[in-house]
């Protein structure tokens, strides 16, 4: 495998990230490589950084030092917008959905960019078949079609995180992040949103965040354990539970709980 | 059902073109063509406010900056046709005040939108302070106090058309309102009005699929500032004059009222409201010195008790009407007509009697006093039980309501 | 150097003022979110209150009689007016407050009338403290100085040394944590917004007898109070400090300078024939650009450094 090969096969790339708030340090010098096409699992202890580094890599906030690339180009410190562009789309833990907006048009918004309509002023969106077609697709992807026409904002929440994750996807990105698709749901609603994220994340590479340790190991190829701001572990499913460190630092009792 | 759709506005389209058309022979005296004119004007201008406020969620008090510059650019126009420097028809006029209007903004907005919410209006605020402040400094283009003064049938009369009679201005306008208003309307179906509309929701979002919200707003306030400078050459060749108080705070503020209580949720909206203020003005301040109270007056009861306006209040009983439950809200609308009419006469009769200074009189001023107090307690007094009635009335209402909305 | 050093201490009262008026505003924002467009509306009203209690009791008692006068009025504003509106967002409460402007305004033309009241300086403060070279200066224009600054020390003392003062500053800096702490009690907004309003009712019974008390001095003021916080960062007490100042400065030094750029040219031994095409723009003096100059430093402000000098906080 050349050099190029590996550049290539690295869907994103971190490279020493720092980030402090004032003197506190948030996250300190991580290093870490997400391979094309797998789904890549982070976890960690409340405050141990993981939505920070979320915010970080999406270019939501600015890096103190170190580097950021999305297959192989350069993304630090760009704007979220130009981040987004280049492949990489986000979902956030907190719902941020567009709420006067209709279930379509949230999902229709979301692909305009990638389908090149940009700011236009002079397209009428009823003839946009390829926007549409895309969005109605989103839309069965995420078992919202009854809920078309309804107003985004009066959605019960877990249809709103449904529509969360498909406005992150919906545009096609091949890099996708989602924040703690899960929380707050109940467990039928997990299993549902875990078929969901499978479903959707096909093909592409998936970066997530997540507490329910049953959801992480049912989804992620590879696991890696953020505790203070560094990575302390990295590996498959099984390389993870068996690490000392992870068990000491973080997982112990909870990982065989959860297993079952 | 697009098809069908499209038919349908298409007959809403073809029913305001005809409106448009016919209401110079229904309303033909003078004064009102004159008030059919302005109110073709102030419908441009308070459509494209909403443009930014509705749509994006900006909120400007300085739009009639944009107004303003088109107004005196057209004017300046005018007034270089009329000297044979160069010619263009007077009915293409309305194109140098919008391009005027879209000039300004888009160099005033690069610096304005860049910040978001309130701090959007203040800025807007300071900006339209300091253009109206230039406007006194600068007294060659703005004509100082008199203004500037020009003539409108200035250009060749083409097809027998002079603009000599207000009903060729009247009709001027009105094709230039229809426009408009196709345009305005056409801009909110098109990739970026949907994403203005996702900007003023959640701004952060749309930077995460791929959106500059910053971006989105400069050239939303771009196009906004074209339309009002449409408004603004309408307006100059309507009144052939024009001051600064065109592009001043007044002038701004005014169009955030029309905005406001039309209501800027409906895209319809703010054309209610424009119509409505502007025959509330011209016909309250003939009666009254106290009309701008009134005004504040009444928009402070749309804030406080329909933000919408008076679209929304529309909207919200287009499923009573579906539901056919019209009739069981009447009596309690009724109640509450008829204590609201008596307690508006007491308030009217206090606020009348304070302006023309009478504290102390004769009999007929202590009479005057004692009845508007009357009206205000007793009215007052039913009123507030009406008003709980409805409440009631909507709530008994609405689990049917849920069904049929 | 006379002319200097007098308008230098003009300045300086006149900043005073504009940070009465500021520091209200700038409270009311940091604690409520709510922009108070009626802020200069309340100035406004001190001017009047103090006219008429005056009238009655004295130049002394309206003193403090207008300003407590005025923040009852922000009470009920906020408690039967704002606190409505709040659950309908910002704007709509951005929005209340300007449509209170106007009502205010037209209140004042109800009551008192379009044209000027009467509002005098007080004989007891009509007259020259010290005279500096050839140029009188004033008792009143250090009486108001010296109200400022007592007011912006018991500020200061309110904010650092009492329970609720705690809450106010903590809420400058972090207003969720505030909220979470169960601080967001609707007592708290009433106090500031009265507190707020106050204040800008003590900056009218000052400047409302210096300057000129009429319907129009509201509309005069409140954007230049707007300015100076746009300018200042929104939300910052020292910004709005050091905001008022200047804009302070700015606003009497440019209205005292009566040069225009002829007499910079002519300096320069260039005259320009008065039949130029120029004449007119040129010779324009600082003195006419001087209501123009603050709002220039804002927009230059807003290209430099879009959150003002001491912002931190994004809207």
């Amino acid at each position: 495998m050349g050099l190029g090969d590996e550049m290539i096969s690295k869907a994103l790339s971190l490279v020493d990230v720092r980030k402090q708030f004032g003197r506190t340090k948030i996250i300190n010098g991580v290093n870490l490589d997400i391979v094309n096409g797998e789904r890549h699992a982070l976890i960690g202890p409340n405050g141990a950084g993981k939505s920070t580094l979320f915010n970080l890599i999406s270019g939501r906030f600015p890096l103190s030092s170190g580097s950021i690339s999305l297959h192989g180009s350069e993304i630090t410190n760009k704007e979220p917008q130009v981040i987004n562009r280049l492949g990489l789309s986000r979902s956030f833990q907190i719902t941020n959905i567009f709420p006067k907006l209709t279930v379509f048009e949230n999902l229709r918004c979301s692909v305009f960019w990638a389908l090149g309509y940009r700011y236009s002023f002079f397209r009428r969106v009823s003839a946009l078949r390829d926007a549409r077609e895309s969005a109605e697709q989103t839309l069965a992807m995420i078992g919202l079609e009854d809920r078309r026409e309804k107003m985004a904002g009066e959605l019960t929440y877990a249809e709103q995180r449904a529509l969360e994750i498909g406005i992150t996807i919906a545009s096609g990105a091949n890099v996708i992040l989602l924040d703690e698709p899960t929380a707050g749901m109940s467990r039928s609603e997990t299993d549902a949103a875990v078929a969901l994220i499978s479903r959707v994340t096909e093909g592409k590479t998936l970066l997530m965040v997540e507490h329910d340790m049953g959801v992480v190991f049912n989804i992620a190829d590879r696991i890696s354990v953020l505790v203070y701001g560094e990575v302390v572990a990295t590996g498959t499913p099984a390389e993870i539970r068996m690490n000392k460190k992870v068990q000491e630092a973080y997982l112990g009792t909870q990982l065989e709980g959860d297993e079952e | 059902m697009s098809e069908i759709l499209n038919k349908g506005r298409l007959v809403l389209w073809g029913g305001v073109a005809f409106l448009f058309l016919l209401l110079p022979f229904v309303f033909s005296g003078g004064f009102s063509l004159s008030m059919l004119s302005q109110m073709g004007i102030m419908v441009i201008f308070a459509l494209s406010y909403n443009m930014l406020l509705g749509q994006t969620g900006l909120l400007s008090f300085g739009h009639a900056v944009y107004f303003g510059l088109g107004a005196f650019v057209t004017a300046h126009a005018i007034n270089f046709v009329e000297a044979g420097a160069f010619g263009l028809p007077i009915s293409f006029m309305p194109l140098v005040g919008g391009m005027t209007g879209l000039l300004f903004s888009l160099i005033l907005g690069f610096v304005t939108t860049r910040r978001p919410g309130t701090p959007f209006a203040m800025i807007s605020l300071g900006i339209a302070e300091m253009v109206a402040a230039s406007a006194l400094m600068f007294t060659t283009f703005f004509g100082g106090e008199g203004g500037i003064v020009t003539n409108r049938t200035a250009g060749e009369v083409i097809l027998g058309i002079s603009y000599g009679p207000q009903i060729q201005v009247y009709y001027l306008i009105a094709v230039w309102c229809f426009v408009s208003m196709g345009l305005m309307f056409a801009i909110t179906r098109t990739p970026l009005g949907r994403i203005a509309n996702a900007v003023r929701d959640n701004p952060e979002r749309a930077q995460f699929i791929g959106y500059n919200p910053t971006r989105v707003r400069w050239i939303m306030m771009s196009l906004a500032g074209f339309f009002a400078g449409i408004a603004g050459a309408l307006a100059t060749i309507n009144y052939e004059i024009i001051t600064a108080e065109a592009l001043g705070l007044m002038a701004s503020g005014n169009v955030v009222l029309m905005a406001f209580i039309g209501g800027i949720g409906q895209f319809w909206g703010p054309m209610i409201g424009a119509v409505l203020v502007t025959l509330l003005q011209s016909a309250l301040s003939n009666f009254t010195q106290a009309w701008l109270l009134y005004f504040g007056l009444l928009f402070l009861l749309i804030i406080l008790f329909s933000p919408g306006g008076i679209s929304n209040l529309i909207t919200i009983h287009l499923p009573v009407w579906r539901a056919g439950a019209v009739k069981r809200l009447m009596p309690s609308y009724g109640f509450a007509l008829l204590t609201g009419a008596i307690t508006l006469i007491g308030v009217v009769g206090v606020i009348e009697l304070l302006y023309r200074g009478f504290l102390f009189g004769g009999v007929h001023v202590a009479f005057t006093w004692i009845v508007s107090g009357l009206m205000i307690s007793i009215g007052g007094f039913f009123l507030r039980r009406a008003i709980r009635e409805v409440k009631q009335i909507w709530e008994d209402l609405s689990p049917e309501l849920a069904r049929w909305g | 150097m006379e002319f200097f050093f007098i308008t230098l201490l003009n300045s300086l009262s006149y900043g005073l003022l504009l940070f009465m008026l500021s520091s209200g505003l700038t409270l009311i924002f940091s604690m409520m979110g709510v922009l108070n467009f009626a802020h200069a509306s309340f100035y406004m009203l001190g001017a009047y209150f103090a006219y008429q209690t005056g009238l009655v009791f004295g130049f002394w008692p309206a003193l403090f009689l207008a300003p407590i006068l005025v923040g009852v009025v922000g009470a009920l504003t906020e408690r039967y007016g704002l606190r409505k509106v709040h659950k309908f967002g910002h704007v709509a409460e951005l929005l209340f407050t300007f449509g209170l402007a106007y009502v205010i305004e037209e209140v004042v033309h109800l009551i008192w009338g379009r044209a000027p009241v009467d509002y005098r300086i007080p004989e007891s403060l009509n007259f020259t403290l010290f005279t500096l070279f050839n140029t009188q200066y004033p008792a009143y224009r250090a009486f108001m100085m010296l109200v400022s600054v007592g007011m912006l020390i018991s500020l200061f003392l309110v904010l650092t040394k009492t329970r609720i003062g705690m809450i106010v500053q903590a809420s400058l800096t972090h207003p969720d944590m505030v909220q979470a702490l169960g601080h967001n009690v609707p007592r708290v907004f009433m106090l500031v917004f009265a507190g707020g309003c106050a204040l800008a009712g003590l900056a009218g019974v000052l400047g409302g007898n210096l300057f000129i008390t009429e319907p129009g001095m509201a509309f005069a003021v409140g954007s230049i109070v707007f300015v100076v916080v746009v300018l200042g960062g929104m939300g910052s007490l020292v910004g709005a400090f050091i905001a008022s100042l200047l804009i302070g400065a700015i606003q009497t030094f440019s209205v005292a300078l009566d040069l225009s750029f002829l007499d910079l040219t002519a300096a320069l031994g260039v005259v320009i024939d008065p039949d130029s095409k120029w004449y007119g723009g040129l010779s324009i003096t600082i003195s006419q650009t001087a209501p123009v100059l603050p709002y220039l430093l804002m927009v230059l402000m807003l290209i430099v450094r879009p959150r003002g000098l001491m912002g931190t906080r994004e809207s």
